[in-house]
């Protein structure tokens, strides 16, 4: 036991180079990821950042009390469930639609082209691509030019002033930003589908759309039961970077997504205890659907993300 | 014969997709394009709205305007600082973390290996890495940008089974002729990897340029902030650096703010524009990586 490690011991001390590699990372991680975890601590106490924190008091769950019985936290989980809901319902499939609709081009190189074009939104800023839709949105914008034209509505509508249009508009300015991007992955497992497949179904008679439902779909199936899994996990969550660009003091009422909530209670109100509480029950609670997602996902396709 | 001449006909399913392809790439190319010709749009049109397909009288005066604005020019320079330096510092440190968690008689390793996987599954958040960011004397400091983004699990785990792949014959006779650990990662090893190199370093450079939130957040000096948080100030919260101002009051109403935001969005996007004909195979490559490994 001993000899095994002085051994150990040994070999550490031999390998000092790979050991000084990795353990810089290690401590990088100890810093920036575990001390944060510990942090976490300090939704059970009142802390104030100018005493150090072990001189804070503890206050048990009194902040949770406090974000339970606040109904703009419930007005948050409302919009954030609400904002996820319509993305997934209907963003879910559009990547998915565009994947198949793109495969049926004969033509490579207008495949290639409009591929390629598609997922540029992806790289612009959401500053850039937020900036650009609350033009259109506002007072003779685009928006509003359109839906004149088309006899859609008879007077201007300030789009990104009324609450109701909030979640419409992040829906929209989504899939805009982001089909090309997400329908990467379908197409290259459109790709890996064996040809001979086709050309069987199209001896036996198979027209186009049976190829599409009863080849292309079933072959990519276990792709989509992933990604549908994993943002069924994801929930909770909200794409910070674009409601943060797109909210304002009129909007905010639908706007105010969970994140945003932490953010407003904490960075701004300087709330710091109280709004580690609220991210302390939403790390639980993500965890949670994280771990029953996986569960779903290996019973389901037998593929598990861990 | 005949299954020849079905794939020959061009129906009414090949047009109407083509077609729909087409408006795909219409309404993703729109935006920017309605971005570049309001920014040349002449201040006198641009008074009267913003133009749809082409500018009414070409002009440069937004983009005059935007150069000679120190600040927004400042950030420029710091957004420039931060992408080279935080990207050089990502990919070296990350792939040199990579590079030794590797290698399989490393002692320790599996415990390494999950202190790094705990980093996935929870993580302290907003608060928490505020305070943090604070005390470490991050807050409005430019390392604010680097050291936080050094690393991330995620491209550790692109680089580490990148580096399993090198043949180990490759590395053990550079080890035979005397090389240190050092020495077979930089002369051997990553040489051997430029492709995913390039695929990380693109990511890490885009987040990088388009990152505004970072600044919102730990940046308090006006002269520290990335280009990307000024634009978020300037379009999101309609505020104005003071030598816009001074170049509003100076073309009075002729000069309105909207032409001058689209400069600089037009500023802050066309390195991304310029390169991504060029990079776009690479960016591919990294998401079809991150694909296999979701």
């Amino acid at each position: 036991m001993f000899q095994q490690r002085s051994g150990q011991i040994k070999t550490f001390l031999r390998q000092w180079q790979l050991q000084s590699m990795v353990i810089p990372g290690i401590i990088w991680m100890l810093i920036f990821c575990y001390i944060p975890m510990l942090w976490l601590i300090i939704g059970f106490m009142d802390y104030s950042i100018a005493k150090p924190m072990l001189e804070s008091p503890f206050v048990g769950l009194k902040h949770f009390q406090d974000f339970v019985t606040d109904e703009r936290f419930w007005r948050s989980i409302r919009n954030t469930l609400g904002m996820s809901s319509i993305k997934l319902l209907l963003g879910f499939p559009i990547p998915i639609l565009f994947a198949l609709l793109l495969n049926e081009i004969r033509s490579i190189r207008f495949k290639r082209t409009v591929q390629t074009i598609s997922y540029l939104p992806h790289f612009i800023a959401w500053t850039i691509f937020g900036g650009i839709m609350l033009n259109w949105l506002g007072e003779g914008g685009v928006i509003n030019q359109l839906m004149m034209a088309l006899g859609l509505q008879e007077r201007e509508i300030l789009f990104n002033s009324d609450p109701k249009y909030f979640w419409w508009i992040t829906y929209f300015s989504d899939t805009l930003k982001e089909t090309g991007w997400s329908a990467i992955i379908y197409i290259a497992a459109i790709a890996g589908i064996d040809p001979a497949l086709y050309e069987a179904a199209e001896l036996d008679g198979a027209g186009r759309w049976q190829r599409m439902w009863h080849i292309t779909i079933q072959s990519i199936r276990p792709t989509i039961a992933i990604l549908f899994i994993l943002a069924v996990s994801g929930i909770l969550g909200s794409n910070f970077e674009q409601i943060f660009m797109l909210k304002n003091n009129m909007n905010m009422r639908m706007a105010e997504s969970l994140d945003l909530y932490i953010y407003n209670m904490g960075l701004v109100s300087g709330r710091y205890s109280f709004s580690t509480a609220v991210l302390f029950a939403r790390s639980i609670v993500a965890l949670g659907l994280l771990f029953l997602a996986n569960y779903m996902s290996k019973k389901l396709t037998g593929d598990s993300i861990f | 014969m005949k299954l020849r001449r079905r794939m020959k006909r061009i129906g009414v399913f090949e047009v109407v997709n083509t077609l729909v392809m087409l408006a795909v790439c219409f309404i993703t190319l729109y935006p920017l394009w309605f971005v570049f010709i309001n920014s040349l749009n002449a201040p006198e049109q641009a008074v009267l709205g913003t133009v749809n397909w082409f500018p009414k009288d070409i002009s440069l005066a937004s983009y005059s305007v935007v150069f000679n604005d120190k600040s927004l020019m400042n950030g420029f320079y710091i957004t420039t600082l931060r992408t080279v330096i935080g990207t050089t510092a990502h990919v070296l440190f990350t792939a040199i973390v990579a590079y030794g968690l590797s290698k399989t008689q490393l002692i320790g390793r599996k415990v390494y290996l999950k202190i790094a996987l705990i980093t996935m599954l929870f993580s302290g958040g907003l608060i928490p890495t505020f305070i943090l960011m604070t005390k470490l004397g991050l807050y409005d400091n430019f390392l604010v940008f680097i050291i936080p983004a050094m690393y991330t699990f995620f491209n550790m785990v692109i680089f580490m089974s990148f580096f399993r792949t090198i043949p180990e014959s490759l590395e053990e006779s550079a080890k035979v002729d005397g090389a240190s650990d050092y020495g077979v990662l930089f002369r051997i090893v990553l040489p051997n990897s430029m492709a995913v190199i390039a695929t990380i370093s693109l990511f890490s450079a885009v987040y990088h340029w388009n990152d505004y939130y970072q600044g919102v957040i730990y940046i308090h000096s006006q002269d520290k902030l990335p280009l990307q948080t000024m634009l978020y100030k300037i379009i999101a919260e309609n505020s104005m650096s003071f030598m816009q101002q001074q170049a509003m009051a100076q073309f009075g109403a002729r000069l309105p703010s909207n032409s001058i935001k689209f400069a600089s969005m037009m500023v802050a996007t066309l390195p991304i524009l310029l390169v991504y004909p060029f990079i776009q195979r690479y960016l591919v490559k990294g998401a079809m990586i991150g694909a296999i490994k979701g």
